[in-house]
């Protein structure tokens, strides 16, 4: 079984975030990138099948600039075989990267599909339900335990009222939710081991996708400030302020 | 002319208030009609006919939709759609779930967690975990289908009595996808996710057992109990209890946050709470950068005391 792992290259969850000066996004100049964090998890759990020898092949595949390429050696240096970049300048959003990664499951025909619940950076949380619809297959979103058995699979998701449990038919597509595991760290060996790995590329453009219609995005705000309040001394002062709100 | 379909969500017995909540956002869009997907549920229907402003409650009742399947409800919800210029669904786990796969369905971009509408076709949404707030134009050619941020929108009132309409929908279903168990974490406290008062307990109550302190106010004020991501990673207490980012966003009237630092995924999930109580050891921790009221000092003598002086 092969399992396809899509990531994304996103600005690094410690750095905080800056509107430009224009507001029509946010500024990327110099700003640390990295792959995102649930699709370091994908990644993770992607190779934990193939240890534990329920799959042959991982494939890190990935859609963007050819920057890209660096969080696709990340993925390698992790442990995946090989890797893919769809190769494109322009604003990628959830359906139309979807539909190129139809494309790449239509050429590869894997057996599991692994991708983050969402990236961190727009917090669609779109692009794994919208393959696994284009594709007519099952889904398993926000994933924290994950077992194959055979042609089917388990998954434990995190939902609101606790933990769902689903049974499915593979292939399927399975996005990943923090707690389903812990990304091993890439030691300096397997970084350049990763380099002798192979990468195809190919550019958007190469594979006749159907692009749809796409979000006008636009005026870029911080959001509006809390103001703080005022500390209290005393347990005392402190229900009195309360009673004073009403809120108690 | 537009029409909104809203989905709603429940667990087959009762309605989610989510659904009372994105009610609000698509009355603001246009005249709405609420679907349950359901096997039965006439208790959730007739809450559904209660809410104000919604033009008829749409039951679609079959056995395969007794439990929430992305897989089962979108292909019906698709279907439905031709009706529609909107449709919206709650942006809670169910709605993250089942929304995405209706918009691919339908060719058509998704707007996720709209969180104020500025326009029949235009909202404005959190980006960067709340960090950045975007406006989206959806473009004329396609239709809306959103995902609606229940924390930004008051629940609808009651009173009203709608039409319940029974509707068939004949798509044919997947059997792929099997519904298996929901392991919910009992609890007598109310929901997290729709209580007016929340007390939370972060890294500072520093063991599962002191979270005893945590729930025994909450219940004295007749709170949810919730807490940080510390506190759940440290493993004091069940993921589902986490609040923030990656948590439950939520908008209780009172929020009691103890020994909670306030890193900003966590300040991003309760900004819009009525009222932010801080209780922290360290008068310099971000949480009292947005508390209302704040009180420095050891949360194992003032959260007994201050639950004492409740009394």
């Amino acid at each position: 079984m092969k399992i396809i792992v899509c990531i994304k290259r996103v600005i690094d969850y410690n750095v905080r975030v800056q509107i430009n000066r224009e507001g029509d996004g946010v500024v990327t100049d110099g700003v640390k990138m990295s792959v995102n964090p649930f699709d370091e998890i994908a990644v993770e759990e992607a190779l934990r099948i193939r240890e534990r020898g329920e799959a042959e092949e991982v494939i890190a595949v990935s859609v963007g600039t050819s920057q890209s390429q660096q969080q696709l050696r990340t993925a390698l240096a992790m442990g995946a075989d090989r890797a893919i970049l769809i190769e494109t300048d322009d604003d990628m959003q959830p359906l139309v990267v979807a539909r190129v990664f139809q494309k790449l499951v239509e050429r590869e025909k894997p057996g599991l599909v692994l991708m983050g619940k969402q990236a961190i950076d727009d917090d669609a949380n779109q692009t794994g339900q919208m393959l696994a619809a284009l594709w007519n297959r099952p889904q398993a979103t926000s994933a924290s335990k994950l077992e194959l058995t055979g042609d089917s699979a388990r998954a434990t998701r995190e939902v609101d009222a606790g933990l769902e449990v689903i049974e499915f038919d593979l292939p399927a597509v399975v996005t990943t939710d923090l707690r389903l595991n812990e990304p091993r760290f890439v030691k300096m060996p397997d970084i350049m081991k990763a380099k002798r790995k192979p990468m195809e590329t190919i550019a958007l453009s190469e594979l006749s996708i159907d692009l749809p219609t796409q979000l006008a995005q636009s005026n870029y705000e911080p959001p509006p400030e809390r103001q703080a309040g005022r500390i209290v001394d005393s347990v005392e002062e402190l229900v009195a302020a309360l009673r004073e709100k009403g809120v108690v | 002319m537009t029409k909104v379909l809203l989905v709603a969500e429940h667990d087959g017995a009762q309605l989610n208030l989510a659904t009372a909540k994105a009610l609000s956002c698509a009355t603001q869009i246009g005249e709405t009609d609420v679907v349950v997907f359901c096997d039965g549920a006439n208790a959730v229907c007739d809450a559904a006919a209660k809410l104000s402003g919604a033009q008829r409650i749409l039951k679609v009742s079959r056995s395969e939709n007794a439990k929430p399947l992305a897989a089962v409800f979108a292909p019906q919800i698709a279907e439905m759609a031709a009706d529609y210029t909107h449709i919206l669904v709650p942006s809670t786990t169910f709605g993250k779930d089942i929304q995405p796969r209706v918009a691919a369905l339908l060719g058509a971009p998704q707007v996720s967690d709209i969180m104020s509408v500025e326009g029949p076709r235009k909202f404005k949404r959190p980006i960067y975990a709340g960090n950045v707030i975007v406006t989206i134009d959806v473009p004329e050619a396609a239709k809306v289908v959103g995902t609606v941020r229940t924390a930004s929108f008051k629940a609808a009132d009651g009173g009203a009595s709608a039409e319940v309409v029974n509707v068939s929908v004949d798509t044919d279903l997947p059997t792929h996808t099997r519904y298996i168990a929901l392991e919910a974490h009992a609890s007598e406290r109310p929901d997290l996710q729709s209580a007016n008062r929340v007390v939370s307990g972060g890294r500072g109550v520093g063991s599962a057992e002191n979270f005893a302190l945590i729930y025994s106010l909450a219940d004295k004020i007749g709170a949810a109990a919730g807490a940080s991501r510390a506190a759940v990673d440290a493993g004091y207490v069940p993921n589902d209890m986490q609040v923030g980012q990656t948590g439950k966003i939520i908008a209780p009237d009172l929020y009691i946050a103890v020994g909670i630092s306030g890193a900003i995924q966590h300040l991003t999930g309760i900004k819009d709470a009525g009222t932010i109580v801080a209780i922290n050891k360290d008068g310099e921790a971000p949480i009292f950068g947005v508390a209302d009221l704040g009180l420095v000092g050891d949360l194992f003598a003032i959260v007994p005391e201050l639950e004492k002086q409740l009394g």
